[in-house]
Order: C-alpha cells, then structure tokens, then sequence
C-alpha cells in the first residue's frame, strides 16, 4: 500500500527520491507518525515535499489516495472527555493478555471497534473488552495491549484528510517548466571580470607574498592586489500583455532569476508593449507606470551593455514599419518602430532578442511576419533554457 | 529524550512541533521557510533554550563559503609568528580555526545549530556542505585530523526563498514552511510577548494590522516582528484603542517603505474626510 503511495505521488509529478521514501519509512519504524494518518499526512509532507509551491500538489495527491480512509478521531465528545482523562494501568497478566490478541489484525480490531462504540453507553477504565483507558482491551489509551486502536487521549487535531481537503498552498503552486535555478545558472555565464586597474588594492596575494617574503631575505612581506569582479552590465527589456499574457510566468521567472543574480555590476529593466517607442516603462503594467525616454537611454548607456529583448514580435506589420502604428491608440510615434530596434542594435553590440514562442513555430505563428521582420534586425532565441544558453553564450562573444 | 514544546515566549504551530521532533529523531537538518518575520531564526533559539543546549549561529552572507563553517587555516599569522621566532610554529593545528559547523560537532554537548539565511550565499554553498551535514564529519588535510561530531548536532536552516536551493541538498533536508499566523495564533504570539497588554489595544492593533497586511496592496507586507514593535510601541506611547484606527499612530514600524506608507496613510485620510 504504501508503496503505491510513492507511486502515485511521483505519477503526480511529485519530485519523490528513493532516499527521501527511506527516511520516511524510516520515521514510521520509530513511531515518528503518531500511528494516526494527521501524524503520516504532515510526516510524508515535510519528509517528501520541499517546497511550499509542492504542498498543494501534495494535498491533492493525498486526499485522493487516502479521501475515503475512515477516521476514528471523529468520536462522541463525551466518550472523549472520559477517555482524556485516563485512570493509571492496573495490574495486568501480560502473557494471558498477548494470548488474548494472538491472530486479531487490524481489520478485525476495527471490526470490534464499531462494534463496541454501537452497544457501549458507559464509562469503562481498566476492564479488558470495552474502550476504556487503563485496560488491556484493544480500544482506548494510557493501557496495555500488543495491538490495538488508540482512541482518544491525546488533543484533537483536524484529522489529516480535513487539512488536505483545505489545501491551504493552491496559491503557492508553481507550474512551470523551467526552474528558475536553471535561469539563475544560465546567467553565471554573463561574467566578465575586471581588469585590475581600478579599486583599492585589498586581496592578499598568497603566491606573490611567499615570493616576495622569500626574496626578501625570509622577513615576511605581504603583497596585496585589487579583487576582481563581475563588469557585466544587463539592459532587460520585456514585452508586455496582450499577447504575452501566456507567458507571464515565464516571463516573471527569468526577471526574478536576473535580479536574484547579485554578480551584475549594473542591472536595468524596463518593460514595452509588442514593440520598442520613444519611451519604456518602469513598470509591468506600463500604462501606469513612469515611463523614461528611450532616446536618453541609449545615449546614456554605454556600448559595453548587453541587451535582452523578452518578447513573442507577433504583432501587425505596421507597429514595426509606420509612423503612428503602435497599438495604443492614444500614443502617436513619429518613428516607427523599426528605426528604434535599428538604434538599439546600432548602439549595443551585445544585442539578442529572447522569444517564448517555440522556436519551430517562429514561421507559422500568426507573427510570423513580424518575427521574420525583427530576425533581419536582432538575434533570436527561443525562451527555453538551451535558448537562453545560446543567447547568453552570444552576449559574451567579443566583437 | 526531552520534548520542544512552545514555550513562554516562542509559540509554535503543532505542525512546527512536529518537524522539530522528527529532524531530532532521524537526525537530519530542519530548513525553515516563511516569510520574513516569522520567526524563522527565533525558533533555533526556542528549540535551545527549551532542550536547555547551547547555540551555535552561522550567519550567512552573500561571501561566506562553505569552508568558512568548517575551519580556517591562517596562513598569516603562521607566518607572522615564524618571523618572530613566535613558540610552536611547526605545530599547523594552532593555526587551524574551526569555524561554526567545526564548533558544533567539537562540542561535549549535543548542540542546536543554526544556519541562518542560507539562500544569502553563492548557488553552490548548498551543496558544498552536503557531506559534511549528512556524515557530520570533515577531514583537515593540513592535519591530517577528522573532525566528527560527538553528539549529531540539531541543525535549523533558515531560508528566505532569494535562491532556489539544489535538490540534492533539500533532498537530505526536512522541511517546514511557517505559515503567516492566522488571528488566533497571532494573539497568543503578542500576548506571550506583552502578558500585560490591554485586551482593547490588542484587539483593535490586531484589527488594523490585518486590514493593512489585506487590504491596501502593500508592497512590503507587515509580519509578525513588526506587529510586535508597533504594539510596544502603542503602548509605551499610550495610545487611546479607540482612536487607533482613524489615526495609526507610529505607522512607520508597520511599514517600512515610504510608498506604501503614504499610500496607506493617505487613504486612510480619505476615509475620513468623506
């Protein structure tokens, strides 16, 4: 059974490892579960699931395995009360007690367990057949019995289905197909380290200063040299809603993955909407955002700045190549979009043009026109991880 | 084996208690997630001080390496004491520093470590330690020495999600994510903090605090910590309950961002002018 759970998780997509299922066969064997299906529910999750954008997929997956596991901590709360405050163990005879339970598995005791609860309407402490506590029946606590249903006794939690079924984590749920770890290593790739004319000199040099203690008769010498660091600086620019509403989240894991990369020595984004104006937006959502002059951005920035353009260029024809042919119907460009896709690459050598679209649909995608249109201009890569790779790799090349 | 209970000062969800109990049985490190201010690091300090062992924090910054925990050989000063004839320069092993995950497995005593901000560090940092934390074990190749734990140390992780970690690193892991409390709990954490507060402060503190935290699109969300600060605060300042609504006094140590500040400010200002 369990086994199957293991299954099932991964079947879910679950990233469950062969190690992780020992450990947590491991914490049964002690006891760590509580032998409740509460105390297995919350020790599968923090044993199996390793992050907070899993927990729903888990409880999914475990109220669909477990949904209909009958659950006896739903008990009358009076035959609880009694049972919470238990009578300490009598005196029993352990060998007529284990003689007594040899042969009865669970499914029988369970049996008996309903049962007793339809004919007993009284408190029992210490006996050997009704639940009770301090006894050797199979039902009850704080007794004796080889094996046995443990009723009451301890607080009361939400039993394990009920926390499932509240599925607390369906806001954390991350589905994706890129990590955004692999985004964030991609981006290792963008590293030009400094040359070692500016900065303090504050690295001690190991080598050098053996060297130079030696030639100094023995008599220590320290040599000191400037740290190297990441010279890289990265202009993002993203395309936003209309047709990039599939790919928000994508979108949002490579900006996330940028900005948590802390080697950049300087980092810009600015968003645009289908194609590059004279100005760009601060913010996603660009119709209220501040937006800045594009023309004072490129003047300003130096050519040693790389350039990602984050877009699908599916757009009509006339937003690249007319004058007034952005999509917004109130904003009037007096240079078509082209010529500043044009001063983009003129300026930045270091320029590529990132696509979500698969890259095997570029010519049939309704953009078609388009994308073939901006290929002229601009490097394209697919946003996918070999994509990103290729791109970043292109960044880094000296021209 | 003594048990982690929520004690007069930490309280802990059931489903906390758990986790702790289960990485001190299987003996593998517990990584606590969660918002800011929920007290992840207070927990490494709960668990000690309960389990009565001393703690060990390793704070990790953006340029800690792995090597840092373990030991540090200073080169230099060996030098140093080699050029004043300083006594017992051949002797490496007085030059070797542990670092804090060496401490802890040194220690007599079983210890709590912790390990705070790991996702600070470089990608690799994680699995960097992977041995070390599985096996509780290091090898100093300057000394030919290992050093292994007496006592497996409790290990706690805190992470604020700024990286992703390796999955062979959270794969050796027990997991936890704290919850934002919810208002019940929230009342038991200010009331174990302040024992004396006016039942009418708290409850309209408690009120505002969560009609920000819900209502007004706060970009850095108020926690817990922050709760705490500006219920000190209000009290200190003496602040009448019921004016606290229209007023917020002291909104400063709920928000911390100037634009969120006025945004929450101004629209309570709205309000009630209409």
């Amino acid at each position: 059974m369990f086994t199957e759970f293991f299954y099932y998780l991964r079947a879910c997509g679950l990233k469950v490892s062969l190690n992780e299922w020992m450990s947590l066969l491991e914490a049964m064997r002690l006891g760590l579960h509580d032998s409740s299906l509460t105390g297995f529910y919350y020790l599968a999750r923090m044993l199996l699931v390793k992050s907070e954008s899993d927990f729903d997929r888990f409880d999914r997956a475990f109220l669909e395995f477990f949904g209909d596991v009958k659950s006896y901590e739903e008990l009358p709360q009076e035959l609880l009360d009694w049972l919470n405050s238990p009578f300490e163990p009598r005196d029993y005879d352990k060998e007529e007690v284990d003689r007594r339970f040899a042969g009865l598995d669970l499914a029988a005791i369970r049996q008996m367990l309903e049962e007793r609860l339809r004919e007993q309407h009284e408190r029992h402490d210490g006996g050997s057949k009704w639940v009770g506590t301090g006894g050797t029946s199979p039902f009850g606590n704080s007794g004796y019995a080889p094996t046995g249903v443990r009723v009451g006794g301890q607080s009361r939690h939400r039993n394990a289905v009920q926390v499932a079924a509240a599925r607390q984590f369906q806001e954390f749920r991350r589905d994706t197909t890129l990590d955004i770890r692999q985004f964030q290593m991609a981006f290792r790739r963008l590293r030009r380290l400094s040359s070692r004319t500016e900065g303090p000199k504050d690295e001690l040099q190991l080598d050098e200063t053996i060297r130079a203690t030696c030639e100094n008769a023995g008599h220590l010498k320290l040599e000191f040299d400037r740290p190297r660091t990441n010279e890289v600086r990265l202009l993002l620019l993203f395309d936003t809603g209309g047709s990039m509403w599939p790919y928000t989240q994508l979108c949002s894991q490579l900006f996330r993955a940028a900005h948590q990369s802390n080697h950049f020595k300087e980092l810009r984004t600015y968003y645009f909407h289908n194609c590059p104006y004279e100005t760009l937006y601060e913010n996603e959502r660009y119709w209220s955002g501040e937006g800045i002059s594009t023309d004072r951005l490129i003047r300003e920035l130096s050519p040693q700045w790389k350039v990602i353009f984050v877009g699908d260029g599916a757009m009509a024809i006339s937003e690249l190549l007319d004058k007034g042919g952005c999509v917004d119907y109130y904003h009037y460009n007096d240079k078509p979009g082209i010529e500043w896709i044009q001063r983009f690459t003129a300026k930045f050598p270091h320029l590529v043009w990132l696509n979500p679209i698969p890259e095997s649909s570029w010519p049939y995608t309704h953009g078609r026109s388009s994308i073939r249109l901006l290929r002229r201009e601009v490097e394209m890569f697919p946003l996918s991880l070999d994509g990103l790779d290729a791109a970043l790799k292109k960044l880094m090349v000296n021209r | 084996m003594k048990e982690f209970v929520s004690s007069d000062s930490y309280i802990a969800s059931e489903e906390l208690l758990r986790s702790v109990e289960v990485a001190r049985a299987l003996g593998k490190p517990l990584l606590i997630k969660g918002e800011p201010g929920t007290g992840k690091t207070m927990l490494a300090q709960a668990v000690a001080d309960e389990l009565g062992m001393e703690l060990i924090i390793w704070n990790v910054k953006s340029t800690t390496k792995a090597q840092d925990g373990l030991y540090v050989y200073d080169t230099v000063a060996r030098l140093y004491d080699s050029q004043f004839g300083g006594e017992g320069v051949s002797d490496i092993a007085k030059y070797i520093k542990l670092g804090k995950l060496g401490e802890a497995f040194r220690a007599e005593e079983q210890v709590v470590l912790l390990i705070d901000e790991i996702d600070k560090a470089d990608l690799e940092f994680p699995n960097d330690l992977l041995w070390e934390l599985d096996r509780m074990e290091f090898y100093i190749p300057e000394t030919k020495e290992t050093v292994k734990a007496k006592h497996r140390p409790i290990v706690i992780i805190t992470s604020n999600a700024e990286k992703e970690l390796p999955d062979a690193f959270l794969r050796r892991c027990i997991f936890h994510y704290i919850q934002f409390p919810d208002k019940e709990m929230m009342e038991r954490i200010v009331r174990a903090h302040y024992p004396r507060i006016d039942d009418e402060l708290l409850a309209q503190a408690m009120e505002a605090f969560y009609i920000i935290r819900e209502n007004y699109g706060v970009q850095k969300k108020p926690s817990t910590s922050e709760l705490l600060d500006w219920v000190q605060a209000l009290e200190i300042g003496g602040v009448d309950p019921k004016k606290l609504k229209e007023a917020l006094p002291f909104a400063g140590v709920l928000l911390k961002k100037t634009e969120d500040l006025n945004k929450v400010v101004s629209s309570i200002q709205k309000r009630r002018s209409w």
